[in-house]
């Protein structure tokens, strides 16, 4: 450990002196952190005067926690700039094969450069944020409490952690500054979008609310950590399958893995689907933890919450069930409105969006999709409690005949793109990230044409044309 | 001692870099890898520093196995590389002080053998001054003591003398002799043939990722360009006439004042031709061996590797 640290430590000194002598990178620093908290702190007078004008107290509440956020992400930008050029850089002006022929660890060399990579811009955006806190001091305006403050620099930390380890993650596909910097825009431009979430809740005005993003962005950055670790490595810095696209051999590799050794779609069935899907024992367990746990969790939510917001007497639920006791033959009705082929197109691009919400983040929005559907059901049951219907008749009659197809084919879907994510931040030997998407991709396709599309056809016939029967049928005794 | 057995490498599926190129360099012994740009000198030496692994065959470099044993061999391995790689912003001292911290050399040691190759190579002076201030073949020699700081026992050096002036290229050419005579290996990769000529004790020549020639510069020579020519020079025109060579001589060419014979076995042959040439009253000035330069078996297998024609 200590001489692990020992070896990071000596990577990051050597990239902390190449860092400090260049003054383009320095000078620019030290403009925005000596310049930038006098114009946010004009800016903050200028709107202080307009809003108590004209009013606008939740702004004017929140103004401050907002500049620090703000002021704090500008020389942040910095950390894409350190980071491409302590990678590519490297790459570009043949410095790194020295540094890779020697004895240090790929792990080594990477964390020396992500510290280095965080640490300086994160120095300049608190010494950023310290400036134009003095100087905001002397107005009158509301400062923000020390926890929110805390809350702020941890955001600012996870925003740096999420930044560079990015920007590492593009260095490692680019040979050249100005192919990383094309690429960067991959990073800035959700990061911008993600600052403007934060800003939302910010105005939102519940301070705990940015634990969930503080989680959120130290989730992600975690995993391109995770990722940027499981593919910098020397093999595949100095190779040269990334200088070209083979689109032949890309095809190639990817059907070789869907058809596998198959001969005819009976043998694919027979001795490749059940390979893939023994690989997926594991994430189709979590899968289904976790769609338990928000299904239930929903469930609950909804029975404990929402008789604080709707009216449930007597009268009213009596009033709700014969609204829908009429309402019934409507059912008949269902297939006109939404036809059977419509509804499966519907739930194979859902299936879809899970996946590729899941590869942008290496399965976590795709979970999250995953949870929040599984939690609308959950919520459904909750609020046929509260009506008065048995939930396990309603999810028995009402969801079970079609889901017994649908989830069977959502849970499997979903946990093929979990593995892709994992298979992504996972070292893989002898492979590049290239090849591990490719093999994940097949993976999940195997299972998507395979599984998912046979059983979402079937599930959209039973839900259009069985499940409303039996809800008709069974209805009474709900 | 470095060896290896069908290494081959193969980029983007479908592309051999090197393909099963067979080696042993011996300690003590000095390899010249020639070939052309993109011959695949370089992935061969990235194969041999464990930076990129075979995709066939095997190799191994200090007597450990380069996909087995990759820490070991790039701490016994020092290289230099195509691109000097220097850090432009360190001086020179700082930069050979990493090095040395990288390799795991204590801070006394690190200064003893900076100062001494700083010294060898004549850059004491500059020390202090950044790398980025240097001229090319200072660069050139701060790379070259790079590769030696840790002392290595193999080396593999990507053209040490190119952008030096003749006397620094001379005093890495000394170098690299001491430390051949100092039983390490060596493997060169250069374009520079007089220099693979003074220092090789092997010469291989790569083309398109395969090995054409493998052997001592006399084994090559004879291979290539066929038996050792000897030239007898006269003082006057000479008419030799039907001459009746000995077995073992064949006439190569003639002119008025000289005659050029292809040898097989010049110990046993040359004393009977020279006899015969005196008792024909030749009036012989001299009787030589024709030199052959490296840069002649290195153009004609290039010529006949891409189905040209060598003109010598």
């Amino acid at each position: 450990m200590r001489r692990n640290l020992r070896t990071i430590w000596m990577v990051a000194r050597r990239e902390f002196i190449d860092q400090f002598r260049d003054w383009r990178i320095i000078v620019p620093m030290l403009l925005l952190v000596s310049l930038f908290p006098f114009i946010a702190d004009d800016t903050t007078r200028q709107a202080v005067n307009f809003m108590n004008r004209f009013g606008g107290d939740l702004i004017l509440d929140n103004l401050v926690p907002f500049v620090v956020l703000v002021i704090g992400f500008f020389p942040l930008s910095f950390t894409l700039v350190v980071a491409l050029e302590s990678f590519v850089g490297e790459k570009e002006r043949g410095t790194i094969e020295p540094l890779l022929s020697s004895p240090l660890e790929d792990k080594h060399m990477y964390l020396g450069k992500l510290l280095v990579g965080i640490t300086t811009p994160l120095v300049f955006s608190y010494a950023s944020i310290g400036i134009y806190l003095i100087l905001v001091s002397r107005r009158e305006v509301a400062l923000p409490s020390a926890y929110m403050l805390a809350l702020i620099l941890l955001l600012t930390f996870a925003h740096a952690v999420l930044m560079v380890s990015s920007a590492i993650v593009i260095s490692v596909q680019a040979t050249t500054i100005r192919a990383a910097n094309l690429l960067a825009s991959f990073v800035v431009v959700p990061v911008a979008f993600l600052l403007q979430g934060e800003t939302v809740l910010i105005f939102w005005g519940n301070e705990d609310v940015l634990w969930f993003a503080i989680a959120g962005v130290t989730l992600l950055a975690g995993l391109l950590v995770r990722l940027g670790l499981a593919h910098f490595r020397r093999e595949y810095l100095l190779g040269r399958e990334i200088d070209t696209i083979n689109l032949k051999w890309m095809w190639r590799a990817f059907r070789n893995r869907f058809i596998g050794n198959a001969k005819s779609i009976s043998e694919w069935y027979r001795n490749e689907i059940p390979v893939t899907l023994r690989q997926l024992r594991q994430p189709l367990i979590i899968v289904i933890a976790l769609a338990l746990v928000g299904g239930i969790v929903s469930y609950t939510w909804v029975v404990m919450n929402v008789p604080a917001y709707f009216d449930l007497s007597p009268d009213h639920i009596t009033e709700i069930r014969t609204f829908l006791a009429e309402n019934l033959s409507n059912l008949d009705r269902l297939g006109e409105r939404l036809p059977a082929p419509l509804l499966f197109y519907y739930n194979a691009r859902t299936t879809v969006v899970f996946l590729l919400l899941g590869l942008v983040s290496f399965g976590t929005l795709g979970l999250t999709l995953f949870i929040v559907n599984i939690g609308l059901v959950g919520g459904v049951l909750g609020a046929a409690s509260l009506v008065g219907y048995s939930p396990l008749a309603v999810f028995v009659v009402g969801i079970l005949p079609h889901g017994i197809f649908e989830l069977s084919a959502v849970f499997l879907a979903t946990a093929a793109m979990l593995k892709t994510g994992a298979q992504l931040v996972t070292p893989q030997a002898d492979k590049s990230l290239g090849e591990m998407l490719l093999i994940s991709l097949a993976d999940w396709f195997r299972i998507f044409i395979g599984i998912a599309i046979p059983l979402l056809a079937i599930a959209a016939v039973i839900e259009i044309y069985i499940t409303p029967w039996l809800i008709k049928q069974f209805f009474p005794f709900l | 001692m470095i060896e290896t057995n069908d290494l081959s490498k193969q980029f983007n599926h479908d592309f051999w870099a090197v393909d099963g190129v067979t080696l042993t360099v011996q300690p003590g012994e000095i390899l010249a890898l020639l070939g052309q740009n993109g011959a695949g000198k370089t992935t061969t030496v990235r194969m041999l520093t464990a930076l990129l692994k075979p995709t066939r065959g095997w190799a191994r470099v200090g007597g450990h196995d380069i996909t087995k044993n990759p820490q070991e061999i790039r701490t016994n391995v020092g290289v230099l590389t195509e691109q000097h790689g220097l850090y432009m912003r360190m001086t020179g001292e700082e930069y050979l002080d990493f090095f040395g911290e990288v390799y795991g050399l204590e801070p006394k040691i690190r200064k003893a053998r900076s100062d001494y190759l700083l010294e060898y190579f004549g850059l004491t002076e500059s020390a202090r001054r950044r790398s980025g201030e240097y001229s090319k073949g200072m660069k050139q020699k701060l790379a070259l003591a790079r590769a030696l700081m840790h002392d290595p026992s193999v080396l593999l050096l990507d053209e040490p003398t190119s952008a030096m002036d003749p006397e620094s290229a001379q005093l890495v050419r000394n170098e690299i002799s001491r430390l051949r005579s100092s039983k390490r290996t060596i493997i060169i990769c250069t374009h520079n043939l007089a220099e693979a000529e003074a220092l090789a004790d092997k010469i291989a020549i790569i083309y398109r990722g395969k090995i054409l020639l493998n052997g001592t510069l006399d084994e090559l020579k004879r291979d290539v360009l066929g038996p050792v020519e000897y030239e007898a020079k006269f003082a006057e025109a000479f008419d030799a006439g039907d001459l009746e060579l000995p077995q073992g001589a064949t006439l190569a060419s003639r002119s008025a004042t000289s005659l050029k014979f292809r040898i097989e076995a010049p110990q046993a042959v040359n004393p009977k031709l020279v006899h015969m040439l005196t008792s024909r009253d030749a009036p012989l000035v001299s009787f030589h061996e024709v030199p052959r330069k490296l840069e002649q078996v290195y153009l004609k297998t290039m010529a006949d590797a891409q189905g040209g024609t060598y003109a010598a």
